[in-house]
C-alpha cells in the first residue's frame, strides 16, 4: 500500500527539494549546500496514535498499528497509484483461471532475526492469522481459500476442526500455491494487505511476544516501544525489496491531541503529520507554505440507509427515488467548501478515487438539484413521515456537516431532517449493530484494497462485512458474483464499473464526499508522500544534514 | 489515637468495596460494546468475536465478572488486561501514575507556597492596597477557564517569548511540567489564598493574639507560630481534598500540554468502555482520597491541640 508511488507525486518532490536546496544555497553565502544534503542513516518522527492493540499481523486493523506495520512487514505485493501490482517479496504471482494462484519468492530474503523467508514462513502465518482460536480480527481475509470454515466455523463457539488451510500447498522452499473456492481475479490485489506478510518461526513460541516486539521482514526493524509515548523502528539493512529506506528509522511519537502535534511541528520537535486538526485547519496553508500538504486518498464518506428501520419498510418497501431525491437535495460542493473547509472533495460515485475502476462523474445523483429532488420525492411517494434522522458519532467532529446537510435536505425538500448524535463511537456501533437506527446513519470506508469491488461487494452484498444497514437485493448479489467469477481481472473491474453505475436504481446509501490528506511536514525531511490509504510512505522520507 | 486509626482504615474497606462495584456497574450499563468497538466500520463476523469475548471472560455474567476481578485484585494484586491491547493494568497504571504524581506535586507546591504567601501579605494587611491586589488577582484566576488559561500560558510563553516548549515531550523533564503545573494548580492557588487571608484576618483580632502580643514575643513568633497555626485548619483541609482533585481532574490540563497522565487514561478509558482500567484508576484516587483525608483529620489534632482522638 505505502510504497505506492504516482509520478506526479515523485515529481513533486522533486520540485520541493530543489526549491529547499536552492533556498539553503542562497542563504549561505559560502555555497555551501550543506542545509540541502541528505544524511542517508537520518532518524525523522511521526505523529502516531497508540496502536490500539499489540502489532499483530492478524488483528492490526486501525491505522496506527498499520503505520508501524507498513514499515515492520513487507508483503508479497504491493501496488501503484494506477492500481497494477507490483512485486516485493513475491518474485511473481501467476494464475490462469484466478482460481489457483501461483506463488514464487524473491531469494534470498530474511526476516530481522536472520531466519530465512520461505514458503512455509507464509502459509504458516496465514494458518495461523484464519484460525478462530487465535481470534485474530482480520481472520475473515482468508475466506476466498479452501477449508476456511473448517478452520474459522461461523457459530458462536464452534471448535476449529483442522489446523491448516487445506488450499494452501508448500511446493518448495521458495513456492506455494493457493487454491480458492472459487475464482477471485482481483484476489492477487488483496494480497498486499498485511494480514498476508510472513512470520517468523520464532513467532508461534511466543505470540504475545511477538505483538509487542514484532519480527518481520520489512524495510525496518523494531527497536523498542514505550507505551503511549513513542515506537522506534531502524532501517533493517539486510532488506532485499525495491522499496528500501532512504532514512535511517523512524519514531512514532504521541500525542494526546493533533494540535498538540501542529504546535510541534511548527517547533520543530516532530517532522511528519498525517494530519490537521480543525483548529488549524484555516491557516496551514499559511503557516507551512510549500510544507501543507493537500492530496486526495482512497476513502469516502456516506450516508448509509438503515433499510431495517420501519421507516424504510412499512408499509411497503422505500423506493430508490425517494433517497435519490435525498441525494439531490445535498449541496456538497458548499458544505465541503465551508463547513468542512476544504478538506473534502464532493463524491460523484460510489468508489472513491485512487483505485482501479474510479469512473469520474460515475452517477448524476450527486449532483445538488433542490427542484429534482422534490420531484423524485415526490415521485416515490415521498418520505415516510416527511421527516429522517441522521446518526452521528459526537466525538468524531461529525456534528458541523450533519446538521449542514440537514439544513441543505430541509431547505430544498422541505423534510424534517435531524442529527442522532450518539455520545460515541462505542454507542454508535451498538446502535448499529443491535438494528436501532432510526432512519440513516454516517459511515465512512477507506480501501482495503485498490479495486472497485472494495466499495461495492463488501459494502452492498447480503451479509457483507461493511453491510450494516441491512441492504440485500438478490438481483445486485447475483451481478456481484458474476462480477467476481468474471476470468480476468480487467472484465471483473468493468462489470464493477457497470454495478456502480447501476446502484442508483438501489440507491443503498448516499454517496457524500472523498477525504483529503491535510497534513504537513518541517523543514527538516523532504520526499514525504502520501499512500493511498492516506499514510505517509516511511521508506521515501529523506533527512537532511 | 491508635484506635481511631484503625478505626479509619476498617472503615476504608466497604468504601473500596463499594466504589468499585459502582464503577463496574456504571461502565457495563454505557452502551456499546467495547469488543464490537475494535472492528469499526468494517464489522466482524461474530464467531470471532465471541472468541475475542471469551479470551477476555467477557462473556460470563457481570456478578461474576466482577467475582472474579476483585478476586485477583486482592489475591495477587491483579488488576485485569486492557481489553484493546491485552496490556497488564498494573502496568498502564504503573506508566500514567508517576508523570501525574510528578505534575501533581509541583503543582501542589506551586499552590501551597504562592497561595499560602498570598493569603498571609492579604490576610496581614487587610482592607488595604495589597489586600485588594490579591482580591483582584485571584477573583481572575478563579474566572478563567483552565483552557483558556492552557491557551494563553502557551501563546505567550511558548510561541511569542519562545522561552518553554508548547508541549511536553516523553522524557517528562521537571523544566517542561513546570507551565502545565501553574495552569493545574492556579485555580487552587486562589483558593489557598482566599481561604489563608480570611482566615488569618479574622484571627487577628483573637485573645490569644492580643496575649502574645501584649507577652512581647518577636513579631515574627506571633505570626509564625500563633497566628498562622491556628489559621491553618480550613486551608489543610482545603490542601488535603486537593490532592485527589490535582491527580485525577487534570484532564483538561494534560490534553493541552501533551501530558500522559492519569487524566487522558481516563477519559481514554471511558470512551473505549475499559471496565477494568477504569476501575483500577477510580481505585487508586479512592485511596489517595481516603488517606489524605485520614492524615488531614491527624494534622488537626497537631495544628489545634484541644482537638483530641480517642
Amino acid at each position: 500500500m505505502r510504497g505506492a508511488k504516482s509520478a506526479k507525486w515523485v515529481v513533486g518532490a522533486i520540485v520541493v527539494a530543489l526549491a529547499a536546496t536552492a533556498c539553503g544555497g542562497g542563504k549561505s553565502d559560502g555555497g555551501s549546500d550543506a542545509k540541502g544534503a541528505v544524511d542517508p542513516n537520518g532518524i525523522f518522527s511521526i505523529e502516531l496514535g497508540e496502536p490500539e492493540k499489540p502489532l499483530l499481523t492478524g488483528d492490526t486493523m486501525e491505522s496506527n498499528g498499520s503505520a508501524v506495520m507498513a514499515g515492520l512487514f513487507s508483503t508479497l505485493v504491493d501496488y501503484k497509484a494506477d492500481g497494477s501490482l507490483e512485486m516485493i517479496n513475491a518474485e511473481s504471482v501467476t494464475t490462469t483461471d484466478s482460481k489457483t494462484w501461483t506463488v514464487k519468492l524473491k531469494s534470498g530474503w530474511t526476516f530481522h532475526d536472520g531466519t530465512p523467508v520461505t514458503s512455509k514462513s507464509f502459509v504458516d502465518a496465514w494458518n495461523w492469522n484464519a484460525n478462530i482460536t487465535n481470534a485474530q480480527g482480520l481472520a475473515s481475509w482468508f475466506a476466498d481459500i479452501k477449508g476456511f470454515e473448517k478452520l474459522h466455523p461461523e457459530a458462536e463457539g464452534a471448535k476449529p476442526t483442522a489446523d491448516k488451510l487445506d488450499g494452501l500447498k508448500v511446493v518448495d522452499d521458495n513456492t506455494f500455491t493457493i487454491e480458492l473456492t472459487k475464482a477471485v481475479p482481483y484476489f492477487g490485489h488483496k494480497l498486499a494487505y498485511i494480514v498476508f506478510a510472513p512470520l517468523p518461526e520464532s513467532f508461534y513460541k511466543d505470540p504475545a511476544a511477538g505483538g509487542e516486539k514484532p519480527v518481520g521482514n520489512g524495510p525496518y526493524k523494531f527497536k523498542s516501544w514505550d507505551h503511549k509515548k513513542q515506537i522506534e523502528i531502524v532501517r533493517f539493512d539486510g532488506y532485499k525489496g525495491p522499496n528500501k529506506a532512504k532514512n535511517g528509522g523512524v519514531v512514532f511519537k504521541n500525542y494526546t491531541t493533533v494540535e498538540a502535534a501542529y504546535e510541534d511541528l511548527k517547533s520543530g520537535n516532530v517532522d511528519v503529520l498525517r494530519t490537521i486538526g480543525p483548529k488549524d485547519l484555516p491557516v496551514y496553508r499559511q503557516d507551512l507554505g510549500d510544507r501543507a500538504v493537500d492530496q486526495a486518498y482512497s476513502a469516502i464518506q456516506t450516508l448509509a440507509i438503515a433499510f431495517y428501520a420501519d421507516q424504510w419498510k412499512k408499509p411497503k418497501q422505500v423506493d430508490p427515488r425517494v433517497i435519490q431525491g435525498l441525494s439531490m437535495a445535498i449541496d456538497r460542493a458548499t458544505i465541503t467548501k465551508t463547513v468542512l473547509n476544504g478538506t473534502r472533495e464532493p463524491a460523484t460515485g460510489w468508489v472513491a478515487k485512487g483505485v482501479l475502476g474510479y469512473q469520474p462523474n460515475a452517477v448524476e445523483v450527486t449532483k445538488f438539484d433542490p427542484a429534482k429532488a422534490k420531484e423524485l420525492i415526490k415521485a416515490g411517494g415521498g418520505v415516510p413521515n416527511n421527516e429522517i434522522f441522521i446518526q452521528f458519532n459526537a466525538d468524531g467532529g461529525h456534528k458541523e456537516w450533519v446538521d449542514a446537510v440537514c439544513n441543505s435536505i430541509t431547505q430544498a425538500t422541505q423534510v424534517k431532517c435531524t442529527g442522532d448524535s450518539k455520545p460515541d463511537f462505542q454507542a454508535d456501533l451498538t446502535a448499529r449493530k443491535s438494528k436501532q437506527v432510526k432512519s440513516i446513519y454516517r459511515s465512512g470506508w477507506v480501501l482495503d484494497y485498490p479495486v472497485n469491488a472494495n466499495f461495492i461487494s463488501d459494502l452492498f452484498r447480503t451479509g457483507a462485512g461493511g453491510n450494516q444497514g441491512g441492504f440485500s437485493n438478490a438481483e445486485l448479489d447475483a451481478k456481484i458474483a458474476a462480477a467476481d467469477t468474471a476470468a480476468t481481472l480487467d472484465e471483473s473491474v468493468k462489470a464493477y464499473q457497470a454495478i456502480e453505475k447501476d446502484l442508483v436504481n438501489y440507491m443503498p446509501s448516499i454517496p457524500l464526499w472523498y477525504y483529503k490528506v491535510n497534513a504537513g511536514y518541517s523543514e527538516k525531511v523532504s520526499g514525504v508522500q502520501y499512500g493511498q490509504d492516506g499514510d505517509p510512505i516511511l521508506t521515501g522520507v529523506e533527512v537532511k544534514k | 489515637m491508635g484506635r481511631y486509626v484503625a478505626r479509619r482504615l476498617l472503615q476504608m474497606i466497604p468504601v473500596f468495596l463499594g466504589t468499585t462495584l459502582l464503577i463496574f456497574l456504571m461502565v457495563y450499563s454505557l452502551p456499546g460494546d467495547p469488543v464490537a468497538g475494535l472492528f469499526g466500520d468494517k464489522g466482524v463476523d461474530p464467531a470471532t468475536l465471541a472468541a475475542k469475548k471469551k479470551e477476555l471472560g467477557l462473556d460470563l455474567p457481570l456478578w461474576q465478572q466482577y467475582w472474579n476481578y476483585m478476586t485477583n485484585i486482592i489475591l495477587h494484586f491483579d488488576f485485569g488486561t486492557q481489553i484493546r491491547n491485552g496490556r497488564p493494568v498494573t502496568e498502564v497504571l504503573g506508566d500514567a501514575f508517576p508523570i501525574t504524581l510528578q505534575l501533581a506535586a509541583l503543582a501542589f507546591a506551586f499552590e501551597m507556597i504562592f497561595g499560602l504567601g498570598l493569603g498571609v501579605i492579604a490576610g496581614l494587611r487587610a482592607g488595604r492596597l495589597a489586600d485588594n491586589a490579591v482580591l483582584i488577582f485571584t477573583l481572575l484566576i478563579i474566572s478563567i477557564p483552565v483552557f483558556v488559561l492552557g491557551f494563553i500560558v502557551k501563546m505567550v510563553f511558548a510561541f511569542e517569548l519562545g522561552w518553554i516548549a508548547p508541549n511536553v515531550s516523553n522524557e517528562q523533564l521537571w523544566s517542561e511540567l513546570i507551565a502545565p503545573a501553574i495552569v493545574l494548580g492556579g485555580l487552587s492557588l486562589a483558593y489557598v489564598a482566599r481561604l489563608t487571608r480570611t482566615s488569618m484576618a479574622e484571627n487577628l483580632r483573637a485573645d490569644y493574639m492580643r496575649t502574645a502580643v501584649a507577652k512581647g514575643l518577636p513579631k515574627r513568633r506571633v505570626i509564625g507560630v500563633h497566628l498562622m497555626r491556628n489559621s491553618m485548619i480550613p486551608v489543610v483541609t482545603f490542601l488535603g481534598t486537593d490532592i485527589g482533585a490535582l491527580m485525577g481532574g487534570a484532564i483538561v490540563t494534560e490534553r493541552i500540554f501533551n501530558v500522559k497522565g492519569v487524566g487522558g487514561l481516563i477519559a481514554e478509558s471511558i470512551t473505549r468502555r475499559e471496565g477494568t482500567t477504569l476501575v483500577g484508576l477510580v481505585t487508586i484516587l479512592v485511596i489517595i482520597y481516603l488517606v489524605t483525608s485520614l492524615l488531614i483529620d491527624l494534622l488537626y489534632a497537631v495544628l489545634d491541640p484541644r482537638i483530641r482522638y480517642a
